[in-house]
């Protein structure tokens, strides 16, 4: 078994030496590798999984996981996942699934959460416990429902309430109830208004958009391809064995396989409306809200071969970027665009080193000014302090099974079909292939990623 | 999916009602629980003259399964079974004596009994004389079985070539036939030649094995996947992509794996196979159990109807057993066990299609017998009757009532059954059974 991994790794060092991580400790780099996934199709809020918790949808997916490698009983040695939007019930969201699956119950689990890049984060945050050997293997998820938002009560009346819940005497309980005013009874819904701004995510990516110039044509046509893209992997097989059923569903309830470049252009925009420059997002070219759960199982190789499971691809690096948005100095999406350079420089690869890019359609100009600042000489100069652009991308090797705005974006399981997506796609190309991903989130965060076929 | 009359016709008032009125009553039948006895009582061993040195040797290895063996009939005994052993007869005058001497102690058997004859092959027999007597026991034992009652069913092993009836196959399919494990098989003659061994672990007989469900999710497949686990084996369940999250709860209830497949897909015997390859090295017990239906008169009928099919319950167990063997995927003793039907035997109304496809599962179990038994194999298949399952549990009321009481035992099959069936095919003590078709049937009067 030992001797098996130093060949694979060799191998590995051999064909990227400038890929390989930084040594551990003793000397031997060990690879944290994707073994496969499994995600429950996404459906549009108040779709089919209106009556599905987090927890009900994190549990499907895991299941499908466990059943897709056989590890019914198996202890695994941590799971990671977590939801953006989230019940204060829900505090040990991860461990409750995880005792609600065919997972052994001594199996731990954690919850993270980093906004859509909450999958992400999970995913990283294993792969580098099993390269450190703390892990010989984890499965990072992430689920999110926005049918089964959690709604609180306003702040005023929150205190109120907790006021009634210290009070001792019945005259102390009473004056507590009598504070509670009409208006307190309001409540107060998630939304994705970012708490800095007041502004939605879609508000504030139609300001980057407008800085741009980011056409809608450019736009509508990147969100076709995403819904024909989608559409033709379903149809070759490419999700039998990422996806499994759930609640009736079995495919993405948001893919339109038919739409067409006439269709996109007859939605009207919903976002920049007020701006100067003319309003360029519709419904069509942004994701809609979903619901969804994704997992990724993640092993050392070891692990992997004992079980007779496939490699995938290894989780190379990763890196986090944030943005200064709040200033208005920098688009509240583009972290990713910030945090490629550095992940590139310290892999010794450029932009162009790759055969294919996952780069999320939270909108498609969030992909499109990615795209862009890549390509700006000034941008890559004087915000991102590089020699010159990181240049243009092969666009045929973009997304090339769809994105968000056809599979949908549970927030926090973006991460998750990401990945087993790519890793799949990068098994398939076969060795040396290598895959970049950007996922962006609220807060003017994102996460972004080098994996490479095993 | 439950029978409500079995229930009504066996506790208080209603079985009163039920006795009086003269209205069919079918059992409980006694179906298999860990750690119960394999017969409900005493087993009396009968033969006739010649047979006697073959009866007492079969009575000595009852005796090793710690069976309570009588050798002469007592009519006072409530017997849980009786073994005919007829393998010597050489006229058909030799089966008064037996006979007469089983009849003496049925009013006694047990409910869940089993009457088992062994006998022999009547195209091996030396003289016309013997071949009639050998054949007449066939007819004796069909009609034998639709008089015994209280669940008990009458079944035969019958020996070709010169297996002896203490051979493992011959003691194994013995075995099964008294056992609660062939509950819903009834007036089934079950030809075995030698080979198979005696398992290690009766309750595990498939310890080790890796087995292969195709339309596991649910239903009938459900069960085999079940039924192959509790006795051993490491199952992969395969189904249809669209079923995949009824085939991943399978998966895990039996700490086996998924595999969403089409079995009609090109590559689906490729991907099997890299499967099984993968995660256990080889493939031992292959279970063609994926099957559709899409009844229309033959003047209805059309592509989308006759096509799918063809193609998913005949076309896909050819070609992927045929690429499976090909690509020497199976292990040393593999074991394919398909699904037929008694449509396939009997024909029914609005199947045309179904019955092609069903019929054509036996040609290709007789056909492939050779080729598995090179690869030190076996290819069989069941063929079940009536079972409750979703599919039946649609059939309009009146029509399923006379369908389920239309055999011996007066009742739909469960699953189980059928399961059961194809956990004994599959076992090694099943290694001389080849070739065949079981029927799981409760002796249907269809196609008898």
């Amino acid at each position: 078994m030992a001797e098996s991994r130093s060949t694979s790794t060799s191998t590995s060092k051999a064909r990227s030496p400038k890929a390989t991580p930084t040594p551990t400790t003793d000397g031997t780099p060990r690879r944290a590798v994707v073994v496969g996934g499994n995600r429950i199709p996404f459906a549009r809020a108040g779709g089919p999984y209106v009556r599905a918790s987090n927890q009900d949808m994190l549990t499907a997916a895991l299941d499908g996981l466990v059943a897709r490698f056989g590890l019914a009983g198996e202890r695994i040695g941590s799971v990671a996942g977590g939801a953006v939007l989230k019940h204060s019930k829900d505090f040990n969201l991860t461990r409750e699934a995880v005792l609600g699956s065919a997972l052994s119950p001594e199996t731990p689990a954690y919850d993270v959460q980093m906004a859509c890049a909450t999958g992400m984060e999970a995913i990283v945050g294993l792969s580098n416990k099993i390269r450190l050997g703390q892990l010989e293997s984890g499965i990072a998820g992430g689920v999110d429902s926005t049918s089964d938002a959690p709604i609180v009560v306003s702040d005023a009346l929150r205190t109120i309430l907790l006021d009634l819940s210290r009070a001792k005497t019945a005259q102390q309980k009473l004056a507590a109830v009598a504070r509670i005013r009409p208006n307190h009874l309001a409540p107060s819904a998630p939304t994705t208004g970012e708490p800095r701004t007041g502004l939605s995510m879609g508000e504030h990516q139609a300001l980057t958009t407008a800085a741009f110039g980011i056409s809608r044509e450019a736009q509508d046509e990147l969100a076709m391809a995403s819904h024909h893209n989608l559409a033709a992997a379903y149809d070759a097989g490419f999700f039998d064995d990422l996806l499994t059923p759930y609640r009736k569903l079995t495919r993405d309830q948001n893919l339109r396989p038919d739409t067409s470049a006439e269709k996109l252009a007859k939605l009207k925009p919903v976002f920049g409306t007020q701006l100067e420059t003319p309003a360029t997002m519709t419904a069509g070219n942004s994701t809609p809200l979903s619901d969804g759960a994704s997992t990724v199982l993640l092993a050392s190789d070891e692990w992997a071969a004992e079980r007779g499971l496939p490699v995938l691809a290894t989780v190379v690096d990763a890196e986090a970027g944030a943005t200064d948005f709040v200033h208005g100095r920098d688009g509240l999406l583009m972290a990713g665009a910030h945090a490629v350079p550095r992940l590139l420089a310290r892999n010794g690869l450029t932009l162009q080193d790759f055969d294919f890019y996952e780069i999320h359609e939270a909108f498609a100009s969030t992909v499109l000014c990615n795209l862009a600042i890549w390509e700006s000489e000034e941008y890559c100069r004087e915000r991102l302090g590089l020699d010159g652009a990181l240049g243009p991308i092969d666009r045929s090797k973009l997304n090339v099974h769809g994105s968000s705005l056809a599979a949908g974006h549970p927030f926090a399981a973006t991460g998750g079909r990401i990945v087993a997506s790519l890793a799949k796609m990068l098994a398939e190309k076969g060795p040396g292939s290598r895959g970049l991903i950007s996922v962006c989130a609220a807060g003017g965060q994102a996460v972004v990623a080098i994996l490479e076929a095993a | 999916m439950s029978d409500s009359y079995v229930n009504l016709v066996n506790s208080g008032f209603t079985k009163t009602l039920a006795k009086r009125l003269g209205l069919p009553r079918p059992a409980h039948l006694r179906r298999h629980r860990q750690g119960e006895p394999l017969v409900p009582g005493p087993v009396l061993v009968v033969s006739d003259a010649a047979s006697g040195d073959a009866a007492d040797a079969v009575a000595q290895r009852l005796l090793d399964w710690d069976l309570d063996v009588r050798r002469h009939a007592d009519p006072a005994e409530r017997h849980g079974a009786v073994v005919v052993v007829l393998t010597e007869v050489s006229a058909p005058a030799d089966l008064g004596a037996p006979m007469l001497e089983v009849g003496s102690v049925l009013r006694g058997l047990r409910p869940g009994g089993r009457v088992v004859i062994v006998s022999r092959a009547p195209e091996d027999a030396g003289s016309t004389a013997t071949a009639a007597a050998r054949q007449g026991i066939d007819g004796m034992m069909r009609s034998l079985a639709k008089e015994l009652r209280g669940g008990a069913t009458g079944n035969q092993v019958v020996l070709t070539g010169t297996t002896a009836p203490t051979a493992p196959s011959a003691l194994g399919a013995l075995r099964f036939l008294l056992s609660a494990r062939s509950a819903f098989v009834d007036g089934q003659p079950l030809r075995v030649a030698d080979g198979g061994a005696e398992p290690a672990d009766w309750e595990r007989p498939l310890a080790g094995q890796v087995a292969v469900v195709t339309g596991a999710a649910r239903g009938i497949g459900a069960a085999i996947a079940r039924t192959l686990a509790r006795d051993g084996a490491t199952l992969v369940v395969v189904d249809v992509p669209a079923a995949g999250d009824a085939l991943a709860q399978v998966a895990n209830e039996v700490r086996g794996s998924a595999l969403q497949l089409d079995v009609t897909a090109d590559d689906a015997a490729d991907r099997l196979v890299e499967h099984v390859r993968s995660r256990h090295g080889r493939l031992d017990l292959l279970v063609h159990n994926a099957g559709i239906l899409r009844d229309k008169l033959l003047a209805n009928m059309k592509p989308a109807t006759w096509d799918p099919v063809i193609a998913v319950n005949v076309t896909a167990p050819l070609t992927i057993t045929e690429k499976v063997l090909a690509a020497g995927a199976f292990g040393d003793a593999p074991r394919v066990v398909c699904l037929a039907s008694t449509s396939g035997i009997a024909g029914n109304r609005g199947q045309t299609n179904y019955g092609a496809s069903k019929a054509g599962v036996i040609g290709m179990v007789r056909a492939s017998a050779a080729d598995l038994a090179a690869a030190g194999g076996t290819i069989n298949a069941v063929a079940p009757g009536f079972i409750e399952t979703d599919m039946t549990s649609r059939i309009p009321f009146a029509t399923r009532e006379v369908a389920r009481r239309l055999n011996s035992l007066q009742q739909g099959g469960r699953p189980i059954d059928v399961a059961e069936a194809i956990a004994f095919l599959a076992s090694p003590q099943a290694g001389g059974v080849n070739g065949q078709v079981l029927r799981v049937c409760g002796q249907n009067l269809v196609g008898a």
